[in-house]
């Protein structure tokens, strides 16, 4: 399939990521490559096999309703960039 | 001018009332110092993995058998991918491939009759986190403690037509998930959170318009303004010639209209794919009916129940049970006094008055059954006349539960000796020698002039109908 | 002999003994790291300090008849996608250089429990993204068998430490093939176990659904005693299954064993050494007594496509927390919320990680996902299907690791597509949740060892285990091992 500059930018930002114009090219060369080469898998005849998400035939996995102690609030902010008053700190929301 | 319907279909998420949240063991209790309720799982960090906690599927059942849905025996989880502070994983871990419940109802009655809501799916997800936006700083303060909290999202079918229905369908909701016990539904502190799907159509035309969603509505009466209010703007853009735009609009109950949130968020590609990270749930025929057999008792078998057991009109046991923290304190109060009518009359009566006067919900309610049932038997055993009852009530209704030391402490056990009535009854014929004779000559009308000043100075301890029997004795000899 | 002839488990035995104290068995390794990781950069990060007071320690509870585990005591690594309490966990990213983990990966705790001994931090593809180690944020690592060569990856540090013998074994994780190609590569032994034998908690994801953790070590006894040790259902992972622990190996007899040799494996692209090499491990299998049985494994080709679409899938997904907000790389300079996570993930991940977390957000993409996830998830299962098949005629295949032994660093850099080829003999046995183990089966021309690799059915660790350590009875490429400095 053709890789459009429209679908770079989409994926870019479907990914997050910041594109330069010489990384848009590379972008888009590299995402041409890799979907040329997975686009293979149309050519497998998988008519009537069903998706298979789980390799493993286990289920059910639970846990009980029990409540375990929360961690330190200090290590949960432990790694964080920027903090305050107890909170993890980002640029404002717009509402 | 055509006339135009109203075409609404809402999307309800619950809280699940469980202990622990959907994939930790943090807590879900409500409120907290900030991060204080988080482990590195609900605070997604890296290298942390899911596990389910067993009773919000139980609750899932339980809430789908109760609105007549199907129960998805093959069940598995999805993610759900986007960007936004609130969600430290970047995704949400939700159902769209396989609810866990689908295809069923809930009955309504309106003023326009009874109809049959339809639940298209019930799933589970969980909560996300909360935002406060810090106006020092400019910058917004993150907290995770709502964050793993387990959701139910009930989607229904767009079957609603009006403002009324659409409160109808939510009452009836809330009243099936409180009674289950699976949701406390507390609107303010956002255990229970409906959006509103609503597009407008000329009446007889049978293809829906464009829909909007409304979000940010914290009280049912913001949900009808809001409704009312989208359906004009609706309606007038359609009249002016305009055309509906799908779009996710953010309700302002203040300013009594809404706005288009940013179309950023409007156009989400969420990229869900199955959870690799949970087995998928396989749900058996023994599960259901076991999960069934614990079903309590629902209102409407409580309506028919109370008027059956305790003799209680159609209308009293409805508006008992509309409730659930009313009808477990009618059913505990009436256990504890063995008086259901009289207990009935008291929640009916004042209690109900106070809480409007007061503006208490049911669910914020301090008065304690024991506490109502004791004032119940007080008054019945004649120890308690009903004007000091109304004053022990008031100290009880504030969460005051020993009755029999405030009747003490503040002296209002009704006077019980003849020989104080007598003293008191003297007094009172001494004073009021003209009224007497008038009584004596033939005004009858004077007696209840009489009762009221024995009863004054008894400072209402006093059985009335002894006074009138002494008093009448007393007034003939 | 001296120490860096012993196996991990011939070490633990002579520490039980007390022969070498475990104080004199880190110093040794941590002496030997400063010698050669200046060339090999197997680390990250070493922890000389945590390991001395560690090794002291578990002396203590040694001395105290606490400690009796084989491999108490034994110097080790663990890959830096693992997490460790107070230790940096850094993916080998510039997203996570300052990322302290306030907790430990379940197999951590294992380890501590049995006395392990952590040396530090073994290097990486950045996020367990690539074959050769070299989008290392902290650079390449390079091969200790011969340093202008790449020592495969994403586990290529755990690899090449334990091949330069700076530790006795270490901790890897392989999603696709990243614990057997880098074993192939260095001349160690290693196994990716059955997907849910091992708790993947604490383990930075990649693809949730393909990553499993593993040892590399210097000999199939080893990797049974690792195995054995990290093993087991965890409360903290779902994915993770209770299963009854395989034996240790013991003896040489393969009487019974058959050992299935798909043709499809062998064909175009294979290195004519690497066949070579293989298929005389299977005639010493034979000698052994499995009978080789001829099998076909017919969707080989489809299995890098797939296995791509899959895994860039989910990790478009894991990779989504790093933003910036919680943990890791945050920039100086940024507009807005939006600006802060592009800035932080376009600064933060490098052009591997980009590449392929962008090829997954577009195989889950609206209007996308039916052609590539959904296809991807049916060839699955016939990948599965055609293994299930395999496995009514054999009990273990025999198959190459990867199609060449280790290139030269930066052959294959400018094009992904050639690096991903590399995986073919891997990338399936994730997909299907099957363990493989990769034993070195002897040397190529240059003298670059080569692995080969046997497929087990789902938690069939016990066979694999039995069938290399019989193997490494009668063979000695296991024991060579690369020499440096005064003894090269």
């Amino acid at each position: 399939m053709e890789i459009t500059d429209k679908l770079v930018a989409y994926v870019a930002e479907l990914a997050h990521l910041k594109l330069g114009d010489e990384q848009k090219a590379q972008a888009a060369s590299d995402l041409s490559r890799m979907i040329g080469y997975v686009d293979k898998l149309a050519q497998l005849d998988t008519e009537g096999v069903e998706p298979m998400s789980h390799a493993f035939p286990v289920t059910n996995v639970f846990r009980e309703d029990e409540v375990r102690e929360s961690m330190d609030r200090g290590l949960i902010l432990k790694n964080a960039p920027a903090s305050k008053e107890g909170c993890f700190l980002v640029p404002k929301t717009v509402e | 001018m055509a006339t135009y319907e109203m075409v609404i279909g809402l999307e309800v998420h619950v809280e699940l009332a469980t202990r622990t949240k959907i994939f930790c063991g943090c807590t879900t209790r409500f409120g907290g110092a900030p991060n204080t309720h988080t482990c590195p799982i609900c605070t997604g960090m890296p290298g942390t993995l899911p596990v389910v906690n067993r009773r919000v599927v139980e609750y899932a059942i339980a809430a789908g058998l109760a609105t007549n849905c199907e129960i998805t025996r093959f069940n598995k989880f999805d993610r759900k991918n986007y960007f936004y502070p609130d969600l430290p994983k970047a995704y949400q871990v939700s159902q769209l491939y396989l609810p866990i419940c689908r295809n069923g109802h809930v009955d309504i009655r309106t003023a326009a009759g009874e109809k049959s809501v339809g639940i298209h799916e019930i799933h589970m997800e969980e909560d996300a986190g909360k935002l406060m936006h810090d106006p020092w700083i400019d910058q917004t303060m993150v907290d995770y403690n709502r964050c793993g909290v387990p959701l139910l999202e009930i989607v229904s079918e767009p079957d609603m037509r009006s403002a009324e229905e659409v409160i109808a369908y939510l009452t009836k909701l809330r009243q099936t998930l409180q009674y289950l016990g699976v949701s406390d539904c507390k609107m303010q502190e956002g255990s229970l959170r409906a959006d509103v799907n609503l597009s407008v159509r000329p009446v007889g035309q049978e293809a829906f318009g464009t829909r909007t969603e409304m979000k940010n509505l914290n009280s049912f009466k913001a949900i009808a303004r809001a409704i009312e209010g989208e359906f004009r703007r609706q309606v007038e853009l359609i009249e002016d010639g305009g055309r509906v735009l799908q779009q996710t609009r953010r309700w302002d109950d203040n300013k009594g209209t809404s706005f288009a949130m940013r179309s950023k968020e409007n156009a989400q590609d969420y990229r869900y794919f199955p959870e690799p990270d949970l087995p998928p749930i396989e749900i058996s025929q023994a599960w259901i009916d076991a999960v069934r057999a614990r079903q309590p008792e629902l209102a409407e078998a409580k309506v028919e129940r109370y008027q059956r057991e305790f003799g209680l009109p159609a209308y009293d046991a409805g508006i008992l049970t509309e409730e659930k923290p009313m009808a477990d304190l009618f059913e505990q109060a009436a256990a504890a006094c063995g008086k259901p009518k009289e207990v009935s009359n008291w929640i009916m009566g004042e209690t109900m008055a106070m809480m409007k006067e007061k503006q208490v919900l049911p669910e914020n309610l301090a008065l304690a059954p024991e506490a109502l049932g004791r004032i119940v038997a007080l008054v019945a055993e004649g120890r308690l006349s009903r004007q000091s009852a109304r004053e022990v009530f008031a100290y009880a209704f504030d969460g005051g539960e020993d009755v029999d030391g405030y009747v003490k402490e503040h002296g209002l056990e009704m006077v019980s000796d003849d020989s104080a009535y007598e003293a008191i009854l003297a007094d009172v014929l001494a004073r009021c020698q003209k009224d007497v004779e008038a009584y004596r000559a033939g005004n009858q009308k004077v007696f209840g002039f009489l009762v009221g000043q024995a009863m004054k100075a008894l400072k209402g301890k006093a059985d009335p109908r002894k006074i009138n029997e002494m008093l009448r004795k007393a007034l003939e000899e | 002999m001296e120490i860096f002839d012993l196996s991990a488990l011939e070490l633990g035995a002579r520490i039980q003994s007390r022969e070498i104290g475990v104080a004199e068995a880190a110093r040794a390794c941590l002496d030997r790291i400063a010698a050669v990781d200046k060339t090999v950069n197997a680390f990250i990060t070493v922890t000389e300090r945590e390991a001395m007071a560690q090794a002291e320690a578990v002396q203590r509870r040694i001395d105290s008849g606490e400690l009796t585990h084989p491999l108490a005591g034994v110097p080790m690594a663990v890959k830096d996608l693992i997490s460790t309490k107070g230790v940096p966990t850094t993916c080998a990213s510039r997203m996570l250089e300052n990322y302290v983990p306030v907790f430990d990966a379940t197999v951590v705790g294992k380890l501590n429990a049995i006395g392990a001994v952590c040396l530090g931090k073994t290097n990486m593809d950045e996020f367990a993204m690539g074959s050769s180690t070299e989008s290392s944020y902290f650079g390449v690592t390079r091969n200790p068998w011969d340093e202008t060569r790449v020592p495969g990856g994403s586990s290529g540090g755990s690899a090449a430490a334990v091949a330069a013998r700076e530790v006795f074994y270490a901790l890897g994780s392989d999603t696709g093939g990243s614990i057997r190609q880098p074993a192939s590569f260095c001349g160690v032994t290693g196994i990716k176990p059955t997907y849910g034998a091992v708790s993947r908690y604490g383990l930075l994801a990649y693809a949730s659904s393909l990553d499993q953790i593993g040892p590399l070590t210097v000999d199939a006894a080893d990797a049974a005693a690792v195995t054995r040790a990290i093993m087991g259902r965890d409360l903290y992972d779902s994915t993770s299954v209770d299963v009854p622990l395989p034996d240790m190996p013991q003896g040489d007899s393969l009487t019974g064993l058959r050992v299935g040799i798909p043709e499809d494996y062998f064909g175009e692209g294979l290195g004519e050494d690497v066949r070579a090499r293989v298929l005389e491990m299977g005639r010493t299998l034979e000698a052994l007594g499995a009978e080789l049985v001829p099998v076909k494994m017919p969707m080989l080709d489809y299995a890098i496509p797939a296995y791509y679409v899959l895994a860039c899938a989910e990790a478009s997904s894991n990779l989504s927390r790093y933003d910036g907000v919680k943990y890791g790389f945050r920039p100086e300079k940024f507009e807005d919320l939006h600006d802060l996570y592009i800035t932080a993930r376009s600064e933060g991940f490098g052009a591997e990680v980009k590449r392929r977390i962008m090829l997954g957000a577009f195989a889950l993409s609206s209007g996308y996902y039916d052609a590539y996830y959904n296809k991807a998830l049916r060839v699955k299962a016939l990948i599965k299907r055609a293994f299930d098949a395999c496995f009514e005629q054999a009990d273990v295949l025999l198959t190459p690791a990867a199609p060449t032994t280790a290139y030269k660093l930066g052959a294959h850099t400018d094009d992904p597509i050639q690096m991903y080829l590399g995986d073919i003999y891997t990338v399936s046995v994730n997909m299907a949740g099957l363990p493989g183990m990769v034993v070195p089966c002897g040397f190529d021309g240059d003298g670059l060892p080569v692995g080969a690799q046997l497929i087990g059915r789902a938690f069939g660790e016990q066979t694999l285990f039995a069938a290399a350590h019989a193997y490494q009875l009668h063979t000695d490429a296991h024991k060579r091992h690369p020499h440096f400095g005064k003894e090269g």
